[in-house]
């Protein structure tokens, strides 16, 4: 398959037309809703560029923090990790269990809204 | 939280012109022959209720009024725990008769005015956006003297007596927690960081306060100020029978500060002189730290909340890009759950 444009070039090209075509042209509701469009187109941008590496990076800590098997995808090791935060095996007592949430809030939050108030708080603090 | 269901709204207005003619009869019984209604606009906000802004005149009447009504033609299920529109009504005039700053309630429909179901009230000036309370220089002294007065107009709430009548759901702290975490679970949603919050919710749960009426929604966004200050408390929707700190640290929620993460009340002050206020008009004494347990209850439920909303997305009941996108909000309850328990490790 060829990706000339790329799907990044294509979504650029419609956060473009959206922000200097037709946001000038509208008003209330639907300018509220080219908006949020507009953030939208932002976000599938930033998910892009950021998804493989975050995902890549949220497994080592799970492998490291459940001593779960490596050939688990995701999905199954945070299901593991949500069972046993419900056993109360794990509490907020371990440090290690904080510190790979705080790390996968901030990789989800960059992606979602990067200007959030407790993003720039939670980075600053080691 | 009970569901409560609500009866067809029956009013089919054909167009603007007949509900305009239609609000003009009802009106004119209170003001007299000679008055008109100039204009009627809907204003934007508030998908579950209708707000309309009518221009009047006539010698009697006042030149402005706000009708509130249930959305036309429809079953009034969008939000499950709205306590509907009479309902409201009484308790803004409750709340208004302990020297809580409200609209005044000026005319609650009946079937006769053939209008459904709502009220006109008085429009009361002021700003209700969050982002220009807390940056304009114009509101610098009313951000100043904001605490103390939310905080006695709260207390002013919390003393309301209703014996009953009208009667509200009683939902307290575990209660709360119980139906979010329902609600989570019903979603399939797998976020580790909510639950962890749930857990720590569970194991750290305070003893409940006497129930009092709670306001559901008290918060930035819901208040009218102006430069002196607090001017009405709006938005009486969610109103039921609680914990009074439920209110105060929804308030406090890092989402509601809308920015400003420093000031622990709304982004514009600081919780101490609001509690000072809150007692010293009749609550009960609260100290800041007994708010915790209930700001990291706000923040999960805002989470989950976020997840609702974007559960009416994926089932199809409302397919705005804005619906869509609200499910990316759920990762700013998770930051602001992590750092709050994180604060409680190491407390």
């Amino acid at each position: 398959m060829h990706d000339q444009p790329s799907v990044r070039e294509l979504v650029e090209a419609v956060k473009n037309f959206v922000d200097h075509t037709a946001m000038p042209e509208l008003g209330g509701r639907a300018a509220f809703h080219a908006r949020i469009a507009s953030n939208v187109l932002a976000t599938i941008l930033r998910d892009m560029e950021a998804r493989k590496t975050n995902e890549e990076n949220e497994k080592v800590r799970l492998i490291s923090l459940l001593g779960v098997n490596p050939d688990l995808d995701l999905r199954e090791m945070n299901a593991e990790l949500r069972q046993r935060i419900h056993a109360g095996d794990i509490t907020i007592q371990s440090a290690d269990l904080l510190s790979h949430l705080k790390k996968t809030a901030i990789a989800q939050l960059k992606v979602d809204q990067p200007t959030y108030s407790a993003l720039k708080k939670a980075i600053e603090e080691p | 939280m009970e569901l409560i269901f609500f009866p067809l709204i029956v009013a089919k207005m054909s167009d603007l012109q007949d509900f305009q003619q239609q609000m003009q009869s009802v009106l004119r019984r209170l003001f007299g022959p000679a008055m008109v209604v100039d204009s009627v606009n809907r204003l934007s906000g508030g998908a579950s209720q209708e707000t309309w802004l009518l221009k009047l005149a006539g010698v009697t009447a006042p030149e402005t009024l706000i009708l509130r009504r249930a959305p036309e033609g429809s079953l009034r299920t969008a939000n499950s725990s709205a306590i509907g529109l009479p309902n409201e009504a009484r308790l803004i005039r409750a709340a208004g008769a302990q020297g809580v700053p409200v609209p005044d309630i000026i005319h609650v429909l009946s079937d006769q005015d053939e209008l459904g179901e709502g009220y006109f009230m008085s429009r009361v000036a002021g700003e209700t956006i969050a982002r220009r309370i807390l940056r304009d220089d114009d509101y610098a002294y009313a951000r100043d003297v904001l605490p103390g007065q939310c905080g006695r107009a709260l207390a002013g709430i919390h003393s309301v007596q209703l014996n009953g009548d009208p009667p509200l759901p009683l939902s307290q702290g575990l209660d709360q927690l119980g139906h979010y975490q329902d609600v989570y679970q019903s979603t399939g949603f797998c976020r580790p960081i909510i639950d962890l919050a749930i857990a720590w919710l569970k194991e750290n749960a305070p003893s409940s306060l006497m129930p009092v009426l709670t306001h559901g929604d008290f918060r930035l966004g819901n208040i009218m100020v102006n430069e002196e200050g607090l001017t009405a408390v709006l938005d009486w929707e969610l109103c039921h029978l609680g914990d009074p700190r439920e209110d105060i640290a929804w308030m406090c929620t890092n989402s509601w500060r809308f920015g400003n993460i420093e000031r622990r009340l709304g982004g514009f002050g600081d919780l101490e002189p609001f509690l000072e206020a809150y007692a010293a008009y009749g609550g009960p004494v609260i100290s800041a730290a007994e708010i915790d347990w209930w700001e990291v209850l706000s923040s999960l439920k805002w989470g989950i909340m976020c997840m609702m909303m974007y559960e009416s997305f994926r089932t199809g009941i409302d397919t705005s890009v804005e619906r869509a996108a609200i499910g990316r909000r759920v990762s700013e309850a998770e930051m602001d759950l992590v750092n709050l328990l994180e604060a409680q490790r190491n407390a």
